[in-house]
């Protein structure tokens, strides 16, 4: 245990780059992901084909361990060893593969009366779009992105085996060294950032609808 | 000779499908260890699972640990139990169960709090007593969230499974870890696919399982929401549950 706290305090600088890298690293495959599932999940709700063709895609995908999606992307884009890309779209696929669902599920979810009364008052279909339905899908797709980023920030980990990662890198390094803190430092690392997002995640949720804490 | 050709090359070399290192060999160790850590995992969760949701006690717990372990990174997880536990099969394989039983846990859970109080009321007031109602009523209607998390839960345990090559296990990862080590690309990206064609078929064997369990009257909406996550079942399966219990519950 003293041997923990020792390295952390000759390492407090590196653990804390670490913990930036595996963030961002984390993090831009779910907001890309997201950014993507919203007109795939959109179209899903307009066509019975595109529905079951994307799950069934997505689904697919997301069966894939990470591991072997890690290897098989650069080759088939030609990305280089070490490029991030390696990592960061693989991440991507598996939020679009949960959050194309969770869209889907959060727009059906819409009451039809209030699409009909926004109708009524005049939104054209893009402005509804963005001024209704999306609005009220929000608690569904933060939901949905909790999960998606908490899943994230644990699979970055296991890029460290392909040379690419932020506190995963205290895994491997730890292994090598035979050094159990080391490793505990990463694995409790990991959990920490993990719950900081999650509860930013549920923060942007409170904030962005004020509507659903309204007392009568 | 470009990659792909390789990699046909490496997959059709004969000595690749023989002796203790060949395909075959490290297809059935993968095999081994995912089917031991779901049996192990399903033998402590299900029960658990489906007491929980018929009791209803404990409920916030299980969801909040099947929440938090799925913010476990699962190399670190398998490094430290190795690392404190020592090589062998046991300590890895425990590092598997701990991941599997999530899943499965808040699968079961979910199924059992997703059944229509009214199903339940109804075959009380049949007569049925406590566990009856549990064996013959809720988990038959259950069973499909049950299945989601048996699904999630293999393809957790078969991803790590081969990551656990990493910490001195067989089966399939050892050709991706072996082809990274060795920057032998073609050995790994072999690895990779069958780790991704063994992953994808045992996903469709799950779901051939689940359509001749499953009563037909149950439909597959609520699976869906069981893979996603617990947190939002209750509000979402609701209404595809009840369109299936008014078909599923003779089961």
């Amino acid at each position: 245990m003293t041997g923990t706290m020792t390295w952390l305090n000759a390492h407090w600088g590196l653990v804390l780059s670490l913990s930036w890298q595996h963030w961002y690293l984390a993090l831009i495959p779910v907001l890309i992901g997201l950014v993507v599932s919203i007109p795939l999940g959109w179209l899903a709700t307009r066509s019975k084909v595109l529905r079951n063709t994307f799950f069934y895609l997505f689904g697919f995908l997301y069966s894939i361990p990470s591991l072997a999606l890690f290897i098989v992307i650069p080759v088939i884009l030609g990305t280089g060893i070490l490029d991030p890309l390696n990592l960061i779209i693989p991440l991507t696929i598996y939020t679009i593969a949960l959050m194309v669902r969770s869209v889907v599920d959060a727009l059906e979810a819409v009451p039809w009366h209030v699409r009909a009364a926004a109708t009524a008052m005049g939104f054209r279909p893009l402005h509804r779009f963005f001024a209704v339905d999306l609005p009220m899908s929000v608690p569904v797709l933060i939901a949905g992105l909790r999960v998606a980023a908490v899943s994230s920030i644990s699979l970055v980990s296991v890029g460290a085996l392909i040379g690419l990662s932020g506190l995963g890198d205290l895994f491997t390094e730890g292994e090598q060294h035979q050094f159990i803190g080391e490793i505990v430092i990463g694995v409790v690392g990991s959990l920490v950032l993990a719950l900081v997002t999650d509860l930013v995640l549920v923060l942007i949720g409170r904030v962005t609808t004020p509507w659903t804490r309204v007392r009568t | 000779m470009s990659l792909w050709a390789q990699l046909w090359h490496w997959l059709t070399t004969s000595a690749n499908w023989q002796g203790g290192t060949g395909i075959p060999t490290r297809l059935a160790e993968h095999l081994e260890y995912t089917g031991l850590t779901m049996l192990i995992a399903m033998v402590i969760a299900v029960p658990l699972g489906i007491a929980v949701g018929h009791t209803g006690r404990g409920g916030v717990i299980v969801v909040g640990v099947a929440n938090g372990l799925r913010a476990l990174p699962t190399l670190g997880l398998l490094t430290i139990v190795v690392l404190a536990a020592g090589i062998g099969l046991l300590p890895p394989i425990l590092a598997l169960v701990v991941l599997a039983i999530p899943p499965l846990l808040a699968g079961t859970y979910a199924g059992i709090r997703a059944v229509d109080p009214a199903v339940v009321d109804a075959a009380k007031g049949v007569g049925m007593r406590g566990w009856q109602v549990m064996l013959r009523v809720e988990v038959p209607n259950a069973l499909p969230l049950i299945f989601g998390g048996i699904r999630s839960a293999a393809l957790q345990v078969v991803a790590t499974a081969t990551i656990s090559a990493y910490v001195g296990l067989g089966g399939l990862g050892r050709f991706v870890i072996d082809g990274i080590a060795e920057q032998d690309y073609t050995q790994a990206l072999a690895g990779a696919l069958l780790v991704a064609a063994l992953a994808i078929v045992i996903d469709l064997v799950l779901v051939l399982v689940q359509r001749l369990v499953v009563s037909p009257g149950l439909n597959e909406v609520s699976t869906r929401s069981a893979r996603r996550g617990t947190r939002r079942t209750r509000n979402l399966s609701a209404p595809g549950a009840e369109v299936a219990h008014t078909g599923g519950s003779s089961s």
